[in-house]
């Protein structure tokens, strides 16, 4: 089981951000994308969860492996804690969320509606979802946003568990997470050149 | 799949899920009429069928924009579009909790607001029948419309626009049931075409929702 990147280049809302990006991660690693707001992380996470096309290059990972976490976390305000995870467990197909909700410590809020959630609290049930995907590449975009010091801990802790497990996580965060044995790769130098205005394919102004 | 029906149905009655819009608009729709076109039983009994299936088809209009917007914003369409289930799948649920949420309650109301219209007796059983066949086209045009423009902001004038000439035949060959039920008349051509407007939109409409999705999410 590994993930590998190669010479991939995307872009978004027309514009190329990203071309070159080569990595590879196997079993029991993580990969945590570092560079400045709007170099194109986002983008390429977008890329590898297959929600986009990359303009070139190429993305090798088995198929129904990856677990993707986005900025937003897809909860639903009139759902309760416990049916939101329900819901995504039924999605992939698994059935214990008892699990993600101690791990989480979301097991006191089971019960409590998503929007009276805080920032964080939701941050976490959002995390809490992928524990539930039983899959076994995370690719997390800035998962401790809005997460407390204790919580970010947690989440480290939980990522720790998936990797000795055997599985893969690929982290875009501006801060630590504890995970020492996790390798770097700053996106600065990948920075796609502007092509010249015309070169593009026409289609690219409709879809 | 199922899962994901039930999570629907159960948000759309939840507070704030909007179920019930469509079916007040209905209601509205019906009770507003004879006071503006006035109570003779002739004038009424003739125009029903044609005011009934036209507040259907706009009171399924009104909701159809939420069929994926809310979604959109929490993030929750991203993350389907990633999870195990054909994004064809997704849509076809999406339509069918439309349907069962909005064009239901729409369809066994409609009896009771025929009556206020007064619809010709023999017409009931067809009212009901051309609205049971037609509305789930209304749902499944309704979600390509939907899907083509999620991510828009105010997309609902725009969706509109789009859906309302792809609604036409549907209301066209609908109301005409009715009203030749309505007649005495033989209703097999108008019911068939009606039949064949939703079993194609049906079987091909899903396929085309998921490819705009597909582009829509990139």
């Amino acid at each position: 089981m590994s993930l590998a990147v190669t010479a991939l280049a995307c872009a978004r809302g027309g514009v190329p951000l990203l071309e070159g990006v080569s990595f590879s991660l196997r079993s029991g690693a993580a990969l945590v994308l570092r560079g400045p707001n709007g170099c194109g992380k986002t983008t390429l996470l977008r890329c590898v969860a297959g929600l986009q096309p990359p303009l070139a290059g190429e993305i090798e990972a088995a198929p129904d492996a990856i677990a993707y976490a986005a900025h937003a976390d897809g909860i639903k305000a009139t759902l309760s804690v416990a049916e939101n995870l329900r819901f995504w467990a039924a999605i992939y197909g698994t059935t214990d969320i008892e699990t993600a909700l101690e791990r989480m410590n979301l097991r006191a809020l089971a019960d409590r509606a998503a929007q009276n959630l805080s920032a964080g609290q939701k941050r976490r049930l959002g995390l809490a979802r992928l524990m539930v995907t039983g899959r076994p590449v995370w690719v997390l975009d800035e998962p401790t946003v809005s997460l407390d010091m204790a919580s970010v801990a947690l989440f480290g802790d939980v990522v720790r568990d998936h990797l000795a497990r055997g599985g893969m996580a690929l982290i875009a965060t501006h801060i630590d997470l504890g995970l020492p044995e996790a390798e770097m790769l700053d996106l600065t130098p990948f920075k796609a050149q502007l092509p010249a205005a015309g070169s593009g394919d026409f289609d690219e102004a409709f879809l | 799949m199922i899962a994901l029906l039930t999570r629907d149905l159960r948000l759309a009655l939840r507070a704030g899920g909007g179920f019930g819009l469509g079916l007040a608009f209905f209601l509205i729709m019906a009770v507003l009429v004879p006071l503006g076109v006035g109570p003779q039983p002739s004038t009424l009994s003739l125009i029903a069928p044609g005011i009934l299936w036209v507040g259907a088809l706009l009171a399924c209009l009104l909701s159809l924009d939420r069929i994926f917007a809310l979604d959109f914003e929490d993030g929750s369409l991203d993350l389907l579009a990633t999870a195990p289930v054909p994004l064809e799948a997704v849509v076809t649920i999406k339509a069918l909790a439309h349907w069962l949420t909005t064009s239901l309650p729409l369809v066994l109301i409609s009896p009771v607001l025929g009556l206020l219209l007064f619809l010709p007796a023999e017409a009931y059983l067809w009212l009901i029948l051309s609205l049971l066949l037609g509305t789930p086209a209304l749902s499944v045009i309704g979600t390509f419309g939907a899907a083509l423009t999620v991510g828009l902001k105010r997309g609902g004038l725009l969706l509109s626009l789009l859906v309302l000439p792809l609604y036409i035949p549907t209301l066209i060959f609908g109301a005409e049931v009715v009203s030749r039920g309505a007649m005495g008349l033989s209703i097999g051509t108008p019911l068939a075409l009606l039949a064949g407007i939703t079993a194609g939109s049906v079987a091909i409409l899903p396929f085309a929702s998921a490819l705009v999705l597909r582009i829509n999410l990139r």
